[in-house]
């Protein structure tokens, strides 16, 4: 029986998404709302549904630090953390990507404190841009059960071997009620081949790893990560590919667009917001409007060339960022966009919004509002400074 | 028989008289090939791996200065996982910084799992490997770089942390110390150690000639001294009961052991601290007692 | 290939540092002295202290960095430190 929709919660889709990609060493520590995620997976433990090493670690720093020690050993690892816990992991990360260890990790995406919050933006994920991870964003439930088996692939790769995470909008998806199809196990053996790494901890062959570098070795280290991005990037076009040729479901590779072929407007954004931006799109067309989405599902690699051609027919370009540099009041998207478009002949201007911080509603007006601002600015042929699109105007 | 015997190579880069490559030397001597060795950041970390080398015959990792007890947690759980545990030893080798201080976490989770594996702590009583900084396994009134002795301060005002009774407290079912200049006692701990099942832990003491200012010759003989004085009590306890103790003949004064060390010069100048050097007696007298050393 | 070897080194390999050049003092073994118990290799901290076939002992001066602990933990005093001429 394939392809049968089963009513579940989005955690419980990717949940059983590992468990079929059978990892042999799960670490993890509870954050909300990531904390359903690793409960479903400690059920599929006690119930001897999945053989693997589950480790109830005393913080996530230590959840990632195990990943690591099994990861060198030669093990298929896997977490899951959001916010708080992935902010403690920091410097893990880059521990973690720079000796090439493929750990593979669902960020349930939420706000950072201070003030303490639990619901969603994409904060978390965004600030740790640098570390050398790759980063996938998910539009809904089903996207997010159908990316875990893909990145599982496009990290253990002999060419890419580089952590990954796969992002997914707290609450928002991790706590909804979605018809969705639970991946199937012996699809997924036929999609995800073992993790054969070629060299890992193991007495019979003594290697030792991460070693002290000094400056005349330090900058390889560094430029063979950029390498193995941009294997990565060719690799999640292909493995897109692949998995709709067993499973029958794609999401666009590294980008992907709707109604962009004649859009003089385009709107860019990662993650849940898109559903809520096609529907509005779906309304602004029956007006005329000329609006299009170009949805970014890899944030890392940054898909510059692929960005780069989907907007050749655009006037103007919107940006939608649920996250902030505070003190350019930009947000990453809209930062990486604009970088991308600089050194070539395009000279389309770039509207950055930032919007759904800590949680914040975003309804079809606040996308309404942002396009009509757009309009606005191609008809003046101004610019408009980036800037918050979902601000109170009682606070 | 030369160069290539031991499993902890020469050609590293540590100081001429190092206690930590002994350390590190004993232990794999100890453990021999089957095993996997994790580092936490520090000098015999650093010393023994400048890339494209190591100094290592076994299967070792280094990841971060402060989680080397949850990635020796997790390399355990994958060798169980991958059913490769069989007799391979896990063990953590590191620093007095990385173990009483910002590794202490990491530590007590990894006990209180209960993995299989073998802890062991260089303690040369500061950190080294950044330019002697205090940690808090440096002992009362020794000068360091940050807690220097000046007109206002006779150096580290605060107590040696007592790691192997946390450990104890843990519930591990071996915990003991010993000290580079005993080797023999030392190598045999350490089996012992890694022998037992469940999370155990060796505590090792270690004369830093560079940091604590004493000749490169004199790294076994200044060990020896902390022990014929009571300062390093040695022991082992089994699940949390203290069942051996290293009898100590004629113990000597504690000045003995610090006169030779120019990290407690400071009390022993015309003005001297005789004061803080009773005190320190008393931490040997009560080492003696609690122990029964003698 | 190539990338992994990057992240990971050979075993025993600074073997090819001969840290010998540092040395200012030099341990020269008296086997006339000498009891062949063995202290000396057991406490050098290069581990650089060999057992010859005839039970006698010999440092590694390629690495040996003169140190001084073989000469000061002999029983016999039969290890001298002597001014490395260079
Ligand atoms: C998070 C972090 N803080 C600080 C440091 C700097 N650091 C590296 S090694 C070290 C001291 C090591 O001391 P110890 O563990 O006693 O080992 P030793 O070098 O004395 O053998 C410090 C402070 C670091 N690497 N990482
Ligand atoms: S400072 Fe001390 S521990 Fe560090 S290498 Fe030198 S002697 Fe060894
Ligand atoms: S320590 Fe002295 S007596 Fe013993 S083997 Fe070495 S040289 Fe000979
Ligand atoms: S002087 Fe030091 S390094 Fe040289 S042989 Fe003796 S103990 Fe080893
Ligand atoms: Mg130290």
């Amino acid at each position: 029986m394939k392809n049968k929709m089963t009513v579940v919660e989005g955690s419980y889709a990717v949940a059983h998404s590992v468990k079929v990609c059978k990892p042999n060493v799960i670490s993890a520590y509870p954050i909300t709302p990531q904390t359903h995620i690793v409960e479903d997976l400690s059920q599929f433990v006690a119930d001897g549904e999945i053989d693997c090493e589950y480790m109830n670690v005393e913080s996530e720093f230590s959840a990632i630090s195990a990943l690591i020690g099994a990861s060198a050993v030669g093990a298929r690892t896997y977490s899951s953390t959001t916010s708080q816990g992935l902010a403690l992991m920091h410097e893990a990360l880059f521990n973690a990507s720079g000796m090439r260890l493929p750990i593979v990790m669902t960020v349930v995406n939420r706000a950072l404190s201070a003030p303490i919050n639990i619901w969603n933006d994409q904060q978390d994920s965004i600030s740790q841009r640098d570390t050398g991870w790759i980063q996938l964003y998910a539009e809904d439930v089903q996207e997010s059960a159908d990316m875990t088996p893909q990145i599982f692939k496009l990290a253990e790769d002999k060419d890419v071997l580089l952590p990954a995470m796969s992002c997914m909008d707290g609450f928002i998806l991790s706590h909804v009620y979605e018809p969705v199809i639970l991946l199937e196990q012996d699809l997924t053996d036929e999609f995800l081949p073992q993790f054969e790494p070629e060299f890992i901890l193991d007495p019979a062959n003594p290697m030792s790893f991460g070693a002290f570098a000094d400056p005349t070795t330090y900058t390889e280290f560094r430029y063979r990560q950029e390498e193995a991005m941009g294997v990565a990037l060719k690799k999640i076009e292909t493995l897109a590919n692949e998995f709709n040729d067993i499973y029958g479901r794609y999401y666009g590779g590294l980008v992907d667009g709707y109604m962009l072929d004649d859009a003089e407007i385009v709107v860019m954004a990662m993650g849940s917001v898109i559903g809520t931006v096609k529907d509005t799109i779906d309304m602004l067309r029956k007006d005329g409007v000329s609006v299009g989405l170009l949805k970014v599902r890899s944030f890392r690699p940054f898909p510059v060339d692929a960005v780069r051609k989907a907007l050749k027919n655009a006037k103007i370009i919107i940006t939608l960022d649920k996250n902030i540099s505070v003190g350019k009041n930009e947000g990453a998207l809209c930062t990486e966009v604009k970088a991308c478009l600089h050194n070539t002949k395009m000279r389309i201007p770039v509207i950055g919004f930032m919007l759904g911080h800590g949680g914040r509603d975003i309804p079809m007006g606040t996308i309404v509002n942002i396009v009509d601002k757009a309009k606005a600015a191609m008809k003046t042929d101004s610019f408009i400074e980036s800037g918050f699109a979902d601000l109170r105007e009682d606070l | 028989m030369k160069t290539g015997t031991s499993l902890l190579a020469p050609g590293h880069r540590g100081c001429a008289g190092c206690c930590d490559a002994l350390a590190g030397r004993f232990l794999l001597d100890a453990l021999g090939k089957d095993c996997i060795v994790v580092s936490p950041t520090g000098c015999l970390e650093v010393f023994t791996t400048p890339y494209p080398e190591s100094s290592w015959g076994v299967p070792w990792i280094h990841s971060l200065f402060e989680n080397a007890a949850a990635v020796a947690s997790g390399v355990e759980a994958a060798l169980k996982a991958l059913g490769r545990k069989n007799n391979t030893k896990v063990v953590s080798i590191g620093g007095d910084g990385a173990t009483l201080d910002i590794g202490l976490q990491a530590i007590s989770g990894a006990f209180e799992r209960g993995h299989d594996l073998t802890y062991v702590c260089v303690d040369n009583e500061a950190y080294m490997n950044t330019g002697v900084q205090r940690s808090s396994a440096t002992p009362l009134y020794a000068n360091t770089t940050t807690s220097p002795s000046g007109r206002e301060s006779r150096g580290n005002p605060l107590h040696k942390k007592n790691m192997p009774a946390i450990m104890a407290a843990h519930g591990s079912p071996y915990v003991a110390t010993a000290s580079v200049s005993y080797a023999p006692d030392l190598m045999k701990k350490i089996k012992r150690a890694a022998e037992i099942e469940g999370p155990t832990y060796v505590h090792i003491h270690a004369p830093c000639c560079t940091g604590w200012g004493f000749d490169s010759s004199k790294t076994i003989e200044v060990g020896r001294l902390a022990v014929e004085t009571a300062m390093w009590p040695m022991y082992e306890m089994e699940n949390g009961e203290v069942t051996k103790v290293r009898k100590i003949k004629d113990r000597k004064p504690v000045e003995e052991y610090l006169k030779v060390q120019k990290r407690f010069k400071h009390l022993f100048t015309k003005d001297g601290a005789r004061e803080e050097v009773k005190k320190i007696q008393e931490l040997a007298d009560w080492n003696a007692k609690h122990f029964g050393l003698e | 290939m190539t990338l992994v070897i990057k992240t990971a080194v050979k075993p025993g390999s600074t073997i090819v540092n001969k840290t010998g050049a540092w040395r200012s003092f030099k341990p020269i073994f008296d086997n006339e002295l000498c009891s062949k118990c063995g202290i000396c290799a057991m406490y050098c901290p290069e581990g650089v202290v060999y057992k010859l076939e005839s039970g006698y002992y010999e440092p590694d001066y390629d690495f040996c960095k003169g140190c001084g602990i073989c000469a000061n933990e002999c029983p016999k005093k039969a290890i001298k430190m002597v001014l490395e001429e260079k």
